[in-house]
């Protein structure tokens, strides 16, 4: 099942199939280990829902929803 | 001299590496970006001195942010005989991925292992060997905090800074490897330096690069033209990207063996962020500590225990205020027990500074010297410089507690939670942290911007920040407020204080919306950071931060400041033929007649023309210019002066030359028959006008010539505008619906304006924008977008 990054539940994870979006954006979505077929967990979401905490490579980054929107998931594990 | 460069990602305690090899005390912080400048030192310790450079961190060498282009610029073009890359092993495979960059430069290459200690604390390990083996270049376990390893890193380094090395790429397996190779070939004979990381970068459509070698490039798209790579298609950014990923995985990363197999763990750090950054607790906790941080600061009642137990005062319990000893007691207590941050405050003052000051002010009038130079001492130095240290120890206590939050990671977390809201003014959660340091000082906040990736987002903080009232700006705050109190029955000095630093914030939230709105528009820049892991703040760290800041301060105190304070005494005690004049002929002095002239200007804001030696006002503006803490520091000095003026006054009582400043403001404003409401404005108008200079100069070199120069209309515009509605409200309280409209028919314009519902034309601009092709429509600085700036401005 596909979803985009920032449809993700607290405790949800899954793998990276495809990232949305140019220049500056993306590419520092690259830079951080968001590539196709990273594994990503969301962490934690900020008070007023926005923006997200993940757990990606093994270590934690917040993004945006809007930058979480670019990044398609597939869900593992049910 | 050899020259070593230290790169690596932000946070990974690249400043404390550069701290413990150079011994210089700089700004060290638990927050992504602190670094932003280019800094040097010199490690000793090896078989000739070398100076260390202290790159700004970055995760890329991609060409997007200004970090990133000054770090590669500076490997590129500066040549460092050795570059240390510092690796958070915590954070092993996302900071290798700088290395993997890095390594494509024929730069010699040192990998600084950074952080191992919390690593082996898990139970994890790395194999360092290992990894050397593996990446090519050595490998050095160190601990930049306690100082382990560096010696052996720094000769290791220094070794390396002998030899020569080709830049290698881990990109060797993936399918474009021979379009590198061709590539970089091709730059090799065109006689490009770093061929493999220009290669690379050109492959990757690389902004700068591009621009660089249009000719090469035509070899790219040929190549991508007629290759698609499985499901990356010719998207070869993503490639390189998941290539270099990938390449750490399989070959670097096993080299860490980890304890525990669980993939997504729960750390502590995550129990602690459920309650911080809780969906429900999170903004009341960060409200609290807020408070609390004020309240350890300023409070005169900690934990409000006086007010509650009615605890009586010294002199209710009938002790001598002039015994030494109870002197003592009153700094800790006085009808209610002082918070730490007031306790500092009057040892300092009372007992430190103001008896050492006394002393010496003592001998110099018994000195014999003549009359002139004893008064140029005692009122014009040692006032000056003694109202200018009693604001240290609330600035350093404030200092402190923003330092503990930021070392403690909780500061990260602020942007995090405020991120949202933020936004909504179109700034980031990043903004956040350099407005809130503006409420320390201005300088370091306003450097602080260059973490925010967007120019536009920057030069609206930036313009902002002096409007977060810095501690320099407080004492104005504290005795305006105070000297209020005194001679009215209004509430008391905390509320106006208090309220006054809002009113701050909200000017500066209505600036930003304004620019934001009109001459910054621009897209709610990107927010992607990490959330360091919670850790216990160090006290080296802190103490190193305080230095830091008190050294500054201290400086400034026997440099700038004393330097106007005796420009201003002179001014003050001189007439336009340079002769001497007594405290009682102030009124011919050059002073007065300089702020005399430009007086009537003030006059919409309460302390012009209507009021009896308006011109003081004007002139502690002025001298504020220089710094803000000379305020305070000649009012106090033109009040001993309109005193001596007007000995009838019977203002015999008040202890003018009071570090407070309290009792001078309370003689100004019997001497001057000012309004409550002009003392408002006087305030509000310091607190949004053109900062120190200090500031000043700061916001120049961080906006360039064009964006500066605006930025001094706009606070010069502000604070003529607040000023103004400020002391007009404050007389006639209908003005207030005036302003009103003023500002709903300025707000409905703008939205109409950038709705496109009404055209402005501004046909004589347009005209000369054509002429100047160099200046587009998207710049702000243009000259047509300009003036709808002035006139918003107006509107705050």
């Amino acid at each position: 099942m596909q979803k985009t990054l920032d449809q993700f539940a607290i405790g949800e994870h899954g793998v990276v199939r495809h990232i949305a979006g140019e220049g500056k954006m993306r590419r520092r979505l690259l830079d951080m280990g968001i590539t196709p077929g990273a594994e990503i967990m969301l962490r934690k979401k900020a008070p007023l829902g926005d923006p997200l905490e993940i757990t990606v490579r093994g270590y934690e980054l917040t993004l945006r929803a809007t930058e979480a929107q670019l990044v398609t998931m597939e869900r593992c594990g049910g | 001299m050899k020259y070593f460069a230290l790169a690596g990602n932000p946070n990974c305690g690249k400043t404390t590496l550069f701290n413990s090899l150079t011994g210089s005390t700089a700004h060290v912080g638990n927050w992504p970006g602190v670094t932003v400048d280019k800094r040097d030192g010199v490690y000793k310790k090896c078989a000739e001195p070398v100076a260390i450079v202290d790159l700004p961190g970055i995760y890329s060498l991609s060409p997007y942010t200004p970090e990133e282009v000054i770090a590669r610029n500076y490997i590129l073009d500066e040549k460092p005989d050795c570059v240390i890359n510092i690796v958070d092993a915590t954070n092993l495979i996302r900071n290798l991925y700088l290395t993997t960059q890095i390594l494509e430069i024929d730069v010699p290459l040192i990998i600084a292992l950074n952080m191992m200690d919390a690593v082996e604390k898990t139970g994890d390990s790395i194999d360092a060997k290992e990894l050397e083996k593996r990446l090519g270049v050595p490998v050095v376990k160190i601990s930049a905090l306690q100082e382990v390893g560096l010696h052996e890193l720094m000769e290791r380094a220094f070794a390396e800074s002998q030899k020569e090395r080709k830049g290698t790429t881990v990109l060797k397996e993936t399918p474009i490897a021979h379009l590198i190779g061709d590539v970089k070939i091709a730059l090799s004979g065109q006689k490009v330096a770093n061929p493999l990381f220009h290669a690379i970068k050109l492959v990757e459509g690389d902004e700068i690069e591009v621009e660089m070698h249009k000719d090469t490039l035509e070899m790219v798209d040929e190549f991508k033209r007629t290759h698609t790579i499985g499901s990356f298609g010719n998207d070869f950014e993503v490639l390189i990207a998941d290539g270099r990923y990938n390449y750490i995985t399989q070959h670097f990363a096993p080299t860490l063996t980890r304890k525990s197999k669980h993939k997504f763990q729960m750390t502590r750090s995550d129990k602690a962020d459920r309650v911080l950054t809780n969906k429900w607790a999170g903004i009341p906790i960060f409200l609290v500590i807020l408070f609390a941080i004020f309240h350890l600061t300023f409070s005169e009642d900690f934990l409000y225990l006086g007010a509650i137990f009615g605890l009586p005062t010294l002199a209710e319990l009938g002790l001598d205020l002039d015994n030494y000893g109870v002197r003592w007691l009153a700094c800790l207590y006085d009808g209610a027990i002082f918070s730490p941050g007031v306790i500092i405050n009057n040892i300092w003052n009372n007992m430190l500074v103001g008896e050492l000051f006394g002393w010496i002010q003592g001998l110099i009038e018994g000195s014999g010297m003549p009359t002139w130079l004893v008064g140029l001492i005692n009122n014009g130095v040692i006032d000056g410089v003694g109202a200018v240290l009693s604001f240290l120890p609330p600035i350093l206590v404030l200092f402190l507690f923003f330092s503990i939050l930021e070392d403690s990671g909780y500061m990260a977390r602020i942007a995090f939670i405020l991120d949202r809201l933020l936004r909504r003014f179109g700034l980031s959660g990043r903004a956040f942290m350099p407005m809130i340091m503006g409420f320390g000082c201005s300088v370091p906040a306003m450097i602080n911007t260059r973490t925010l990736a967007d120019d536009r987002e920057r030069t609206a903080t930036v313009r902002v920040i002096p409007f977060f009232a810095c501690g320099a700006k407080l004492p104005i705050l504290t005795a305006i407020a105070g000297g209020i109190v005194s001679i009215s029955n209004i509430g008391n000095a905390d509320v106006i204080t208090y309220s006054m630093y809002v009113l701050g914030v909200v000017i500066a939230i209505l600036s930003v919306l304004i620019m934001r709105g009109t001459t910054l528009k621009g897209e709610t820049p990107p927010f992607i950071m990490e959330l360091p892991a919670y850790h216990a703040p160090q006290f080296k760290n802190l103490m190193i931060h305080l230095w830091d800041k008190a050294k500054h301060f201290i400086k400034k105190a026997f440099t700038v400041i004393l330097i106007s304070t005796v420009i201003i005494w002179v001014l003050t005690h001189f007439n336009f033929s340079w002769g001497f004049l007594d405290d009682a002929q102030i009124n011919d002095s050059i002073l007065a007649g300089l702020a005399q002239l430009v007086q009537p200007l003030f006059t919409p804001l309460g302390f012009g023309s209507q009021i009896k030696f308006g011109w003081v006002f004007v002139v502690a503006i002025i001298a504020g210019l220089i710094a803000k803490e000379n305020v305070v520091a000649t009012l106090a000095t033109l009040a001993a002066c309109l005193i001596a003026v007007n000995p009838g006054a019977g203002l015999g009582g008040l202890d003018i030359m009071a570090e407070d400043g309290v009792d001078a403001v309370h003689a100004m404003i019997e001497l001057t028959q000012i309004t409550v409401p002009a003392l408002l404005s006087f305030i509000a108008f310091n607190m949004t006008t053109i900062p120190c200079f200090a500031a000043v100069t700061t916001a120049r070199s961080e906006l360039g010539k064009k964006r500066f120069g605006w930025t001094i209309v706009f606070w010069l515009v502000t604070s003529y505008v607040t000023g103004a509605a400020m002391y007009t409200i404050g007389s006639w309280w209908w003005t207030l619906f005036i302003w009103l409209a003023v500002v709903a028919t300025a707000v409905t314009l703008i939205i109409l304006y950038n709705k496109g519902k009404i055209k402005i034309s501004i046909p004589k601009l347009r005209k000369k924008n054509k002429s100047k092709p160099s200046c587009c429509s998207e710049c702000s600085s243009c000259p047509s977008k300009c003036d709808s700036s002035t006139r918003d401005d107006e509107n705050n």
